[in-house]
């Protein structure tokens, strides 16, 4: 061991304190992804083919796609805005000092509170023997689920997704609300702006990568979320990740190299929307400093 | 008026956050007709079913925590001592996890470690849950990296490697009995979050076929109506509790230094 030391303190020798966790990477990260990457190019013959890729665009599996993404869209466009919301409230609207403690632990909390256990919550509440519901029925007359409510259905999802995505929102976006100075603010006044024209021309502009950053993210995060979605609808719901999960059970497309190009189809989503919050939060953090 | 306004938004996120969890407790407490009870949680704590997975999924857990805190904790340090141009790369892997949704990465498991592969690990119970360990701290490794670099990054390395080196110390005490000392606190939330990550998770353990906790509440989802929401209360008082851990260990911690 001695006789090592002076070995490792060469510099060419440094790489190898990376090598575990390389290798880590390499095959319980990197292998497996490139694996199915691949798997998608290549048909049941092992020859180079496009033709997985085309198949994706079957009505089952594009509607499939479609309400994944207009389910993500709509929970990450409303947990955006009512984050942000909350996060201005709780940063400069105001309030009570301890309440924004209390909020940022109860998000870092909630954000985390994803998956089956949410699902159940929301059963809780809103099912149909729920906690609202039958507070709503037995208080105020209305059924919702006679008025075309389902909790199971496309807006039922929507709000229990939005229910991670809020904190999330929150976490994120808190950082960038605390980096507005208190001197913008008071130069715009000074050169006589009025309140909305400080946010219109000042704040916003300075808030907007954050924003559409934070956007993209929450995108992802709910496009991947399969678990809620499978304890909540019980598999039925056709959403991609539901498909690829049912398809990876039990080859429901019958075709192998389809389950690939669906998984392909889902990284490239999540993909580009990751890639939109990086580039966005490096041209936020030009005022963070 | 903007008081009023952040009064409202507050008041909106408060309503939608405090219902549920109103909603999750009383229906958990429903059990028993006419008269609120604890049934549900009896019921829940009884079952065997749910001792045995919530036990494998705990030791899971652990496990994934000694793994990943022997795997980040010296690649952070070595990259921050002797390799600084490769951090790019390092912190550009452990966000990939986010990146890559986790039903693709266990897909992949499936296929490249099958029965018929060279790295046969589905093939046995053993070589499964060796798998879905590594697959828990590949899904934990942003969150343990992140802490585990922010807590090296407040202390200064190079001083501490270079006063244990000329003490005559080798590598392995030198991580072992100098670095993960000044780090533990990191660690320690890196762990509490990996834990509340493990505890649930679902999509790994199903497509593998190990009986976790995860797909034990989604097939008690499917077969029983008050357990579930009792499920749900447990597993958020966990969350909760791992979250607190994460904010009381330093203050914990920083008490015992001033004294010193």
């Amino acid at each position: 061991m001695p006789k090592l030391r002076p070995l490792l303190k060469g510099r060419s020798l440094n790489w190898l304190g990376v090598v575990p966790f390389l290798a880590f990477a390499l095959l319980f990260l990197i292998l497996p992804t490139m694996n199915i990457v691949t798997g998608a190019f290549f048909d049941a013959e092992g020859k180079l083919t496009l033709q997985n890729i085309g198949n994706l665009f079957t009505p089952e599996i594009t509607n499939a796609f479609s309400l994944s993404i207009r389910l993500s869209l709509a929970s990450s466009i409303i947990g955006c805005s009512v984050g942000f919301a909350i996060a201005l409230a709780v940063c400069l609207g105001g309030l009570p000092r301890g309440l924004r403690a209390v909020t940022m632990t109860f998000s870092g909390v909630a954000s985390n509170f994803a998956g089956v256990p949410l699902s159940f919550a929301y059963m809780a509440t809103l099912g149909r023997v729920g906690f609202v519901t039958m507070l709503l029925r037995d208080w105020f007359g209305v059924n919702i689920y006679t008025m075309g409510f389902n909790l199971i259905g496309f807006w039922g999802l929507v709000m229990t997704y939005v229910f991670f995505q809020i904190p999330l929102m929150v976490l994120i976006i808190t950082p960038a609300v605390d980096g507005l100075r208190r001197e913008w603010r008071e130069a715009a006044e000074v050169l006589g702006a009025s309140s909305s024209q400080y946010w219109r021309m000042v704040a916003l502009p300075v808030l907007w990568p954050s924003l559409l950053g934070t956007l993209a993210l929450l995108f992802a995060n709910s496009f991947g979320a399969v678990a809620t979605a499978i304890a909540l609808t019980g598999s039925l719901l056709s959403i991609a990740p539901i498909l690829l999960f049912n398809q990876i059970r039990g080859d429901v497309l019958q075709d192998p190299h389809l389950g690939y190009a669906l998984a392909f189809g889902m990284i490239v989503i999540t993909g580009l929307s990751n890639g939109v919050y990086i580039v966005m939060r490096s041209r936020a953090e030009r005022w963070m400093k | 008026m903007k008081r009023f306004w952040s009064w409202a938004a507050f008041g909106f996120g408060f309503c939608y956050f405090f219902l549920p969890m109103v909603g999750m407790v009383e229906f958990s407490l429903r059990m028993r007709r006419g008269t609120y009870s604890l049934d549900a949680y009896r019921s829940v704590l009884g079952d065997p079913q749910f001792q045995a997975t919530f036990g494998y999924s705990a030791v899971m857990a652990l496990l994934t925590i000694v793994f990943g805190v022997f795997v980040v904790v010296p690649t952070v340090y070595w990259v921050r001592l002797k390799l600084p141009r490769l951090r790019p790369l390092i912190e550009f892997i452990t966000l990939l996890p986010l990146v890559i949704p986790p039903i693709v990465i266990v897909f992949g498991y499936i296929r490249l470690f099958n029965t018929s592969s060279l790295l046969p690990m589905t093939g046995s119970a053993f070589g499964t849950d060796v798998l879905l360990m590594l697959g828990y701290s590949v899904l934990s490794l942003p969150y343990m990296y992140r802490a585990v670099d922010t807590g090296l990054a407040a202390i200064d390395i190079s001083t501490l490697t270079e006063a244990a080196q000329s003490l005559g110390a080798s590598w392995p005490v030198i991580l072992l009995r100098v670095i993960l000392p000044n780090v533990l606190v990191a660690v320690l939330s890196g762990a509490f979050l990996t834990f509340a990550i493990v505890i649930g998770e679902y999509v790994f353990a199903a497509l593998l076929n190990r009986p976790a906790f995860g797909p034990f509440m989604v097939w008690a989802g499917g077969n029983k109506a008050y357990e579930p929401a009792a499920l749900a209360v447990m597993t958020f008082a966990l969350t909760w509790g791992c979250m607190a851990l994460i904010q009381l260990v330093p203050r914990l911690f920083k008490h015992q230094r001033a004294h010193r």
